[in-house]
């Protein structure tokens, strides 16, 4: 029987681990994931659970400490937000490629400048070539959820790779909303003990981690965590399907919501997918035949199987909550126009940047979207291929 | 979508307002609601103006933008009526529910051109009354829940019993203070009616 | 399954190299013989050597094995001839020489 209660999404993710109980958790505090180290040393203080807490003094040695613990044979984790991802950006290659199946609670939050706490998904963008698998959630649901199912995806025997679950800084991790929790011997039993093969502790099997390649060995050993990624998204969909069995609550790489018939499809990841999803309810009501895509596995990229689902709408709307500074759009317009393009299927798209720095995304500004769709498909419509949703000019 | 109700807490950082939001998140969740309470973060210091937001309703709330056009709004400092446009996009079918010991007659020409129900509260004299100190949040939440009707005072009360008993589960002289100071709020505004 | 490292070279297909391309043995640096970048070749004289031990512990390479209190002949496999232990050496015991061996 699932447990009905109201958390933020930092509490939601301390549950989940606090059921998980992880061996190892170093952290270092930074806004707005800074709540979860707190509530872990919490319920470590309670006696509630026996996770070794590492107090370190920057990211960049929670991310090594995760990664030895790690290699000692212990299931870690870590959490952070922003400026603390960044810092760790050397470490998430290792753990990576390492294959270290390390957790971490990310917490979107913008990178300066300006100076900013609030959310955009620029830290987890700029995390986006480390060979980490991502996940996003649209609530604090998601959020619990998409934890559960970390280590048996990370831990899987065909993947063995990090694992960043990720949730909207503020938006998600410090509102209060209704959640259907699991019982703990459930959660106990679906995450089960951490086994690894080798490990660094073991006495009689000595082995080594991390050693210099020369060049002959660099490409090959890149083309193994590259299919061990890939791999991860047949284990994420099974994983999901064993979580619904245990949960009720289905999850694929992606959700579309109302989109089987759809003319015009917004594409968007994290909270906004909910104010999204209401507009196109209301939207639906007045005979528009809108959808939305919500991602949210963002790596490994499901570009093939979203072009699939994308190639009978006659116009898509790319959200991107993080300026990529290439000139031509930001990361998820251009990997989902290049996963079209590959397809061969020329649906007509318009990229959007919003909600930088925390700025408010709205159901009337999904409404305009939609809109301004229709009227460059219906009306031929020049529209701004690039455009900043709700800028001041 | 209709029997959802939106409120928009105006305070100073540290006042509380976003305790209170969550506090009411809290307490419309036990009596079986799909609740929302959120902070808006902006300089994140003591004394700087503060939001927090409220959604309630019997449906699944999805939506997660802020609320421009609240029902109620609620505002726990008296001097952000000069300096923040409290009222702006305000319901006029609603309320604006301002801690003070003026009347609302008095409060009028400070949200003026909004014309809907004001209904004050004196946090403050009840607060002090029962508890014998300054803490708004237990009478703002019990003003909040007596204006909207989200649920019948005796429920209210039996849940903030409940709550308080295990919140101050260490100090329980203090459960029969701020019950007092609900009971009071409640029972000033319902005496406006 | 550990897979045997002596079986992963510089041609080994990606299939088969290790993931992360961890090293399933111990002490695996032995197998590499470094002693063949040497240039230069450090000399030992034991009729001058007072055993005081000096020049054991600055190798990098540990190529001066300590046995019962006395060094022994050089590890010629792993030395790579930067000559720190002659200038280490107070006796004159150990001396460079130009050359592999």
């Amino acid at each position: 029987m699932a447990i009905r209660e109201r958390m933020s999404g930092n509490e939601a993710v301390s549950y989940a681990i606090k059921q998980i109980n992880p061996d190892v958790m170093p952290a270092f505090p930074i806004t707005p994931s800074t709540e979860i180290p707190q509530m872990v040393s919490n319920y470590i203080a309670n006696g509630e659970i026996d996770t070794e807490f590492i107090p370190v003094e920057s990211e960049h040695s929670s991310m090594s400490a995760a990664i030895g613990a790690e290699a000692a044979g212990a299931r870690s984790l870590t959490a952070t937000s922003s400026a603390g991802l960044a810092f760790m950006w050397e470490e998430l290659l290792l753990a990576a490629s390492n294959r270290m199946p390390v957790a971490l609670a990310l917490v979107n939050r913008t990178l300066s400048g300006p100076l900013n706490i609030n959310c955009d998904h620029t830290d987890g963008m700029g995390a986006r070539d480390t060979g980490w698998i991502q996940i996003y959630a649209e609530n604090n649901q998601e959020a619990y959820d998409n934890f559960i199912q970390a280590y048996p995806i990370a831990e899987h025997k065909d993947v063995r790779l990090p694992i960043m679950i990720c949730q909207d800084g503020f938006i998600t991790s410090h509102a209060v909303e209704n959640i259907l929790l699991l019982e703990d011997d459930v959660v106990k039993k679906f995450v089960g003990e951490y086994t690894p093969e080798e490990y660094l502790l073991q006495p009689g099997k000595p082995m080594a981690v991390g050693p210099y390649a020369v060049s002959n060995y660099v490409m090959e050993a890149r083309k193994n965590q590259l299919i061990a990624l890939k791999n991860a998204k047949q284990v994420i969909l099974d994983v999901a399907k064993d979580f619904s069995e245990i949960s009720g609550r289905s999850y694929g790489l992606f959700e579309e919501y109302r989109t089987q018939d759809a003319d015009y499809i917004m594409v968007i990841m994290g909270s906004a997918a909910g104010t999204a999803k209401e507009a196109v309810d209301q939207m639906r009501e007045e005979g528009h035949k809108v959808g939305v895509l919500k991602i949210r596995v963002f790596r490994p990229f499901p570009a093939e199987e979203i072009a699939e689902a994308l190639k009978n709408a006659r116009a898509v709307a790319i959200m991107d909550r993080a300026e990529s500074y290439n000139g031509n759009g930001g990361v998820l317009g251009c990997e989902i126009k290049a996963g079209l393009f590959q397809k061969k299927y020329m649906v007509d798209t318009v990229n959007y940047i919003y909600g930088l720095g925390g700025r408010d995304f709205t159901v009337a500004h999904t409404m305009q979207i939609f809109h301004q769709l229709s009227d460059m498909v219906e009306n031929g419509t020049e529209v701004e291929q690039y455009a900043y949703v709700g800028i001041r000019n | 979508m209709n029997d959802r109700i939106e409120i928009r807490w105006h305070g100073r950082g540290g006042q509380g307002a976003k305790t209170a939001a969550l506090l009411l998140a809290d307490v419309a969740f036990k009596i079986g609601k799909q609740v929302q309470g959120f902070p808006e973060y902006g300089p994140e210091r003591m004394g700087a103006p503060i939001t927090a937001y409220n959604r309630i309703s019997d449906q699944v709330i999805r939506v997660h933008s802020n609320i421009y056009n609240p029902d109620y709004v609620v505002v726990v400092d008296e001097t952000l009526l000069h300096t923040v446009d409290v009222t702006r996009g305000l319901n006029p079918a609603g309320a604006i529910i301002v801690n003070t010991c003026k009347t609302p007659e008095e409060i009028a020409p400070q949200v003026a051109p909004y014309n809907g129900k004001i209904v004050t509260i004196d946090a403050r004299k009840i607060s002090e009354e029962a508890l014998g100190k300054y803490f708004p949040n237990s009478p703002m939440l019990a003003a909040v829940v007596a204006v909207t009707g989200i649920m019948p005072k005796d429920v209210f009360l039996n849940e903030m019993r409940a709550s308080y008993e295990h919140k101050f589960a260490k100090k329980p002289e203090v459960i029969e203070g701020n019950m007092k100071a609900l009971e009071m709020t409640f029972d000033a505004v319902e005496n406006r009616r | 399954m550990r897979t045997d490292v002596s079986q992963i070279n510089e041609s080994t297909p990606y299939m088969e190299l290790t993931e992360g391309l961890q090293i399933y043995a111990g002490g695996t640096t032995k197998y590499f013989n470094t002693g063949e970048w040497r240039n230069n070749t450090p000399v030992f004289h034991e009729d001058k050597c007072k055993q005081c031990l000096l020049c054991a512990p600055v190798c990098p390479d540990s190529c001066i094995p300590v046995v019962d209190g006395k060094r022994g002949a050089f590890d010629l496999d792993h030395c790579k001839g930067c000559g720190i232990c002659v200038k280490n050496c107070p006796f004159g015991a150990l001396e460079m020489k130009e050359g592999v061996n």
